[in-house]
């Protein structure tokens, strides 16, 4: 029992790190699904995306020298700008090839397509890197700054990575609920996502509205993956399954469609793996441990999906049109 | 062409590429042209009687000919067969019911777990007195068995997600499958029940029940020779099985429910088609066929590790589905026929090739552009190492430009 309230602390900063980080991620799924009523199924790639072009900035930095004499902000700005960028030209790219051909059409062969587009785009990035550096597992050059250390408590140390992730994706997503609720474009997807035919009469260009979802959800995945790649360190092309996996439940979890559900949903799950990869070994005495935590968070959606399939906020875009 | 000219062509090609198998047995190429005579079978205007015939001729005597002389032909043909009747069990799923499972695969390893661990020594680790492996004789009994283990979980799985609009299936299927996986991965203990990720070996195989038989004739095989040749046999029925059965369920009241609800659910129930109930037969099903194949694949490969029920496998057997054409028996067939041979054949063929090349380290002269040695093509590009994206691009190309698959079923193609 000591233990358990020794660790307590740690668990919660992990809980809230990875919480965020489906946050982030959910609200690529949930934000499409409010638009097209359809899983975006290959968001896991361009999450990954995001972590290999912030790889990829940070090599290039290195080895033009800048990334010791930079100061560490204006790396993390560039990298995590960039990073972002083509995440959402690439999501755009996405719906503009693979899916907007297919929609109005039967769902099945929409979401067909989409995990065709991810398995493609693993391997894609797999062959990219396997002629550019010969190796598709790729580590993040570590920065001086990034590698501290807050004491706060004895027991607690908030590494400044950690603090990284909180930080940005605070203001990330207070960004989000700004262009949302108070701009005009945020209005143009809150409408397409309330009813398209309607909007579309009320002159809301749809299909822009559209591809502009897939930008601002395909930047969200790509600041996950960089967040992501920053923490972790290592990455390869198949690396986006089990976090996209995962944000998917999270966004069922908070209510697919419903963007603060994203939030909500991530942070549960995120806290609710941390709470099973550290605890399930010390409640069942060792004999299940932390590999079990991918089965805790698919059971949790299962769960949710005989209780209470539109998650815990409710569905806020509109009824099946079936 | 007259039926009797194509006939006669038809015969013509199919000896003159056994020839050429059985001449060239390292040649890729000449096993292809073999089996594509499957394909032509299907495709010329020839009379039934002498197509069947000449079916019947190529699959019984032929293939088996060709993979006694060459074991590696056996190796390909049971394959491709253990995919069929995959593709076939996923063809129900997602074909005539139109329900995305994208975790079929744990059906599949649910039945191969099935005879590994009861069929090997490791029961042992958890049921006391020594009793396993059980002779080989249970095969058939664990065969059965596992058709109603399959079923069972199948029901156990769809009860709860049936009820929801088919997208989340799609996800809770694939989160099954990944469950499915972890369990078979960790559960060495507390209880070693799996060996987790070192897999389980040695596995009994089928009993050769035969071979007094074969002594009484005086024949003296070898049975090294001998399993390849049975368990081609054994695939081949259960694949003929696998086909009457479909056929017999798709033209039944069930398959005709199971065809509405795919095409309009609401109609359907309006219509009075019990719903819930068809889709979760069909669900159950195809998990309980692809769980009987799963027996025979832990037979035949005697070693079996978690490594080999990945969601890419069913990936694999979706584009083998989308590829033949979702809703028809010849589709399926044909796209797990040609899916496998893409992936054991051509793309390790290409692979070799580029090897070759690489290590030939002759010189590319392109006009106007220079010379480039090939001996500095990069190590890491090997087609075989990218079946991910062949099969990706299977479902996009599919779904834009042929959503109907390559061989749609009958009704659509009159349409």
């Amino acid at each position: 029992m000591e233990l358990a309230l020794e660790i307590l602390p740690q668990v919660l900063l992990d809980g809230i790190v990875l919480g965020f980080m489906y946050a982030l991620i959910a609200l690529g799924y949930t934000m499409v699904y409010g638009v097209l009523e359809f899983i975006n199924f290959a968001h896991s790639e361009i999450f990954v995306l995001g972590a290999f072009v912030g790889v990829e900035v940070m090599l290039l930095l290195q080895s033009a020298g800048l990334l010791s004499t930079l100061h560490p902000a204006a790396v993390l700005l560039l990298v995590i700008s960039t990073g972002m960028f083509i995440s959402g030209i690439a999501a755009m790219a996405l719906e503009r090839v693979a899916y907007r051909p297919l929609l109005g059409g039967p769902r099945l062969v929409a979401l067909i397509s989409a995990i065709g587009a991810s398995f493609f785009l693993q391997d894609a990035l797999r062959l990219f890197e396997s002629l550019w550096r010969n190796t598709f597992y790729l580590n993040y050059p570590s920065l001086e700054f990034l590698d501290r250390a807050v004491p706060l408590t004895a027991a607690l140390v908030i590494p400044v990575k950690s603090m990284l992730v909180v930080c940005t994706a605070l203001v990330t997503l207070g960004g989000l609920h700004f262009f949302v609720n108070r701009t005009k474009l945020g209005l143009g997807i809150r409408a397409v996502a309330q009813d398209p035919d309607t909007a579309s009469l009320m002159g809301v260009p749809v299909r822009q509205v559209i591809a502009l979802t897939f930008f601002v959800g395909g930047a969200l995945g790509g600041l996950a993956g960089v967040l992501f790649g920053i923490h972790y360190s290592l990455v390869n092309p198949y690396s986006g399954f089990i976090p996209g996996m995962k944000a998917f439940t999270a966004a069922v979890l908070g209510g697919i469609g419903n963007i603060p559900g994203a939030v909500v949903g991530g942070m549960i799950l995120g806290l609710l793996e941390a709470f099973a990869a550290s605890y399930l070994s010390l409640l069942t005495d060792g004999a299940f441990g932390a590999e079990y935590k991918d089965v805790v968070a698919f059971l949790v959606l299962i769960l949710i999906l005989i209780f209470r399939p539109k998650g815990l906020l409710g569905e806020t875009v509109r009824e099946s049109k079936a | 062409m007259s039926g009797m000219q194509a006939s006669l062509a038809l015969s013509g090609y199919i000896a003159a590429s056994c020839l050429l198998a059985f001449l060239f047995p390292q040649s890729v190429l000449a096993f292809l042209a073999v089996q594509a005579s499957l394909v032509m079978l299907y495709y010329v205007a020839a009379p039934r009687q002498v197509k069947l015939f000449l079916g019947a001729l190529l699959l019984f005597v032929l293939v088996p000919a060709l993979g006694w002389a060459n074991g590696y032909y056996f190796e390909i043909a049971i394959q491709i067969g253990i995919f069929v009747a995959l593709a076939l069990g996923l063809n129900i799923v997602v074909g005539f019911v139109g329900l995305l499972n994208l975790g079929f695969v744990a059906f599949y390893a649910i039945g191969a777990y099935l005879w590994a661990i009861f069929g090997s020594p490791q029961a042992n680790a958890f049921i006391p007195g020594g009793f396993f492996p059980v002779s080989p004789n249970w095969f058939f009994v664990f065969f059965l068995l596992s058709i109603a283990v399959g079923l069972l979980t199948g029901i156990l799985l769809g009860l709860p997600v049936l009820r929801l609009r088919g997208d989340y299936l799609a996800v809770v299927t694939l989160g099954f499958a990944e469950v499915v996986r972890a369990l078979v991965n960790n559960l060495d203990k507390p209880i070693n029940f799996t060996n987790g990720p070192r897999g389980i070996s040695p596995i009994t195989k089928p009993p050769l029940f035969f071979e007094p038989l074969l002594q009484f004739a005086g024949l003296e095989v070898p049975s090294a020779k001998l399993y390849p040749l049975y368990f081609y046999f054994l695939i081949l029925i259960i694949v003929g099985v696998i086909i009457l059965v479909t056929r017999r369920l798709e033209n039944s009241r069930v398959g005709r429910a199971w065809k509405a609800i795919r095409e309009d659910e609401i109609a359907a129930a309006a219509m009075g088609v019990p719903v819930v109930r068809m889709k979760l037969l069909g669900f159950a099903v195809g998990a309980s066929f692809a769980s009987a194949v799963g027996v025979l694949f832990a037979a035949k490969q005697v070693f079996i590790n978690p490594e080999s029920f990945t969601f890419m496998e069913s990936i694999g057997v979706l584009a083998m589905v989308i590829l033949g054409g979702m809703g028809s028996i010849p589709g399926a067939i044909l796209g797990a026929t040609g899916v496998t041979i893409l992936n054991l054949q051509l793309l390790k063929g290409l692979s070799l090739w580029l090897n070759g090349l690489r290590q030939s380290g002759a010189e590319l002269t392109i006009p106007f552009l220079g010379s480039y040695s090939l001996s500095q093509l990069p190590a890491q590009f090997e087609p075989a190492k990218y079946e991910r994206m062949v099969f990706g691009l299977i479902l996009i190309l599919m779904m834009i430009f042929r959503p109907q698959g390559i061989l749609p079923p009958s009704q659509e193609r009159k349409k």
